[in-house]
């Protein structure tokens, strides 16, 4: 048991950093494209478009909210 | 031959840092279970890469394989470009070999003596992780610019010779190679894995059309230089308005 929470542990430390927001952000940009690409005709230009422009997004936010933490807005 | 020298030179800063680490370790703890340490940590990440690899190769469309390596490369990707913005900001202090390598010996002095197996388990135990977590970063860059250059073979011999370059400085000098500009290598490697993955992650989101086929981005590979552009954009604009001189009141 301690050895896979210890696993369980290392990954998500690996994949998710020391910034959740990221991981959370990008998995909440896909899935947004997702939605676009099943729900709607919206051509594939599109929906790169928007979901590039949301994953930019969440990188400023990411960067952002580590300058404020840092004591620069 | 790009391809190599990509490869040499961004794996070649994850094989100084993992060297930080074994020389710390070897010095200060021994070199017996350090070895092992490593040799451990090298034959697990062999196993978990050749599965992985069979695995997502084998069973996965090729749509889906481009969501889960897209989405793998982007999330690590912007960790690494967040950071190198902060760095070059001055917000997050630069990465030091020296001090890695103090705090590591600091670490290991104050250590207990626990023994399994017959081995110094803190040595054998940080040597495993540090190799191991430096190897998987590894693992990831030669994907990225294996399969930019569309051969994974050219871009596993890029990382070869970065290890061998790192490894022969490092054990000829036995210190820790604090001159390799780390800061500013990882820099443009954070800007490619993001530039990569949002690539590949856009394209995968086609698994969930009814054919199953690779979404196409407006331009096919030209969006590919369009995406390091915005990136690049991204990570200057955001470096000079955190940087002190923009907060300086004229």
């Amino acid at each position: 048991m301690r050895f896979l929470s210890g696993f369980a542990r290392f990954w998500w430390d690996f994949i998710v950093g020391d910034d959740w927001r990221i991981a959370a952000g990008v998995v909440v940009v896909l899935a947004g494209g997702a939605l676009l690409v099943v729900g709607t005709a919206a051509p594939d230009g599109l929906v790169a478009t928007l979901t590039a422009l949301g994953i930019l997004l969440v990188a400023i936010g990411s960067i952002a909210a580590a300058a404020m933490k840092a004591g620069r807005p | 031959m790009g391809v190599v020298a990509a490869t040499t030179l961004a794996s070649g800063v994850e094989f100084v840092e993992a060297l930080t680490i074994v020389l710390a370790m070897g010095t200060t703890r021994g070199w017996r279970s350090t070895w092992a340490g490593v040799g451990a940590a090298l034959v697990a990440l062999a196993l978990i890469t050749a599965l992985a690899g069979y695995a997502l190769q084998s069973w996965l469309p090729e749509a889906l394989l481009q969501l889960v390596v897209g989405t793998l490369l982007l999330i690590f990707g912007l960790q690494w470009l967040r950071k190198a913005i902060l760095r070059a900001a001055g917000l997050k202090a630069l990465h030091d070999e020296e001090d890695a390598f103090a705090s590591e010996v600091r670490a290991a002095r104050e250590a207990g003596d626990e023994r399994r197996l017959g081995l110094d388990w803190f040595a054998f135990v940080v040597s495993f992780k540090g190799v191991f977590l430096e190897g998987l970063e590894i693992v990831f860059i030669v994907i990225t610019f294996g399969l930019n250059a569309d051969s994974i073979a050219l871009a596993t011999l890029g990382a070869a010779i970065g290890g061998a370059i790192v490894l022969a400085a490092g054990f000829a000098l036995h210190k820790p190679l604090a001159r390799v500009p780390e800061n500013t290598i990882k820099f443009a490697v954070g800007l490619l894995l993001s530039t990569f993955g949002t690539f590949w992650a856009v394209e995968g989101l086609g698994w969930f059309a009814p054919d199953d086929a690779s979404l196409s981005w407006p331009g096919g590979d030209l969006a590919l230089p369009v995406l390091l552009g915005l990136w690049c954009a991204l990570a200057v604009a955001t470096v000079r308005l955190l940087s002190p001189r923009a907060h300086e009141v004229g």
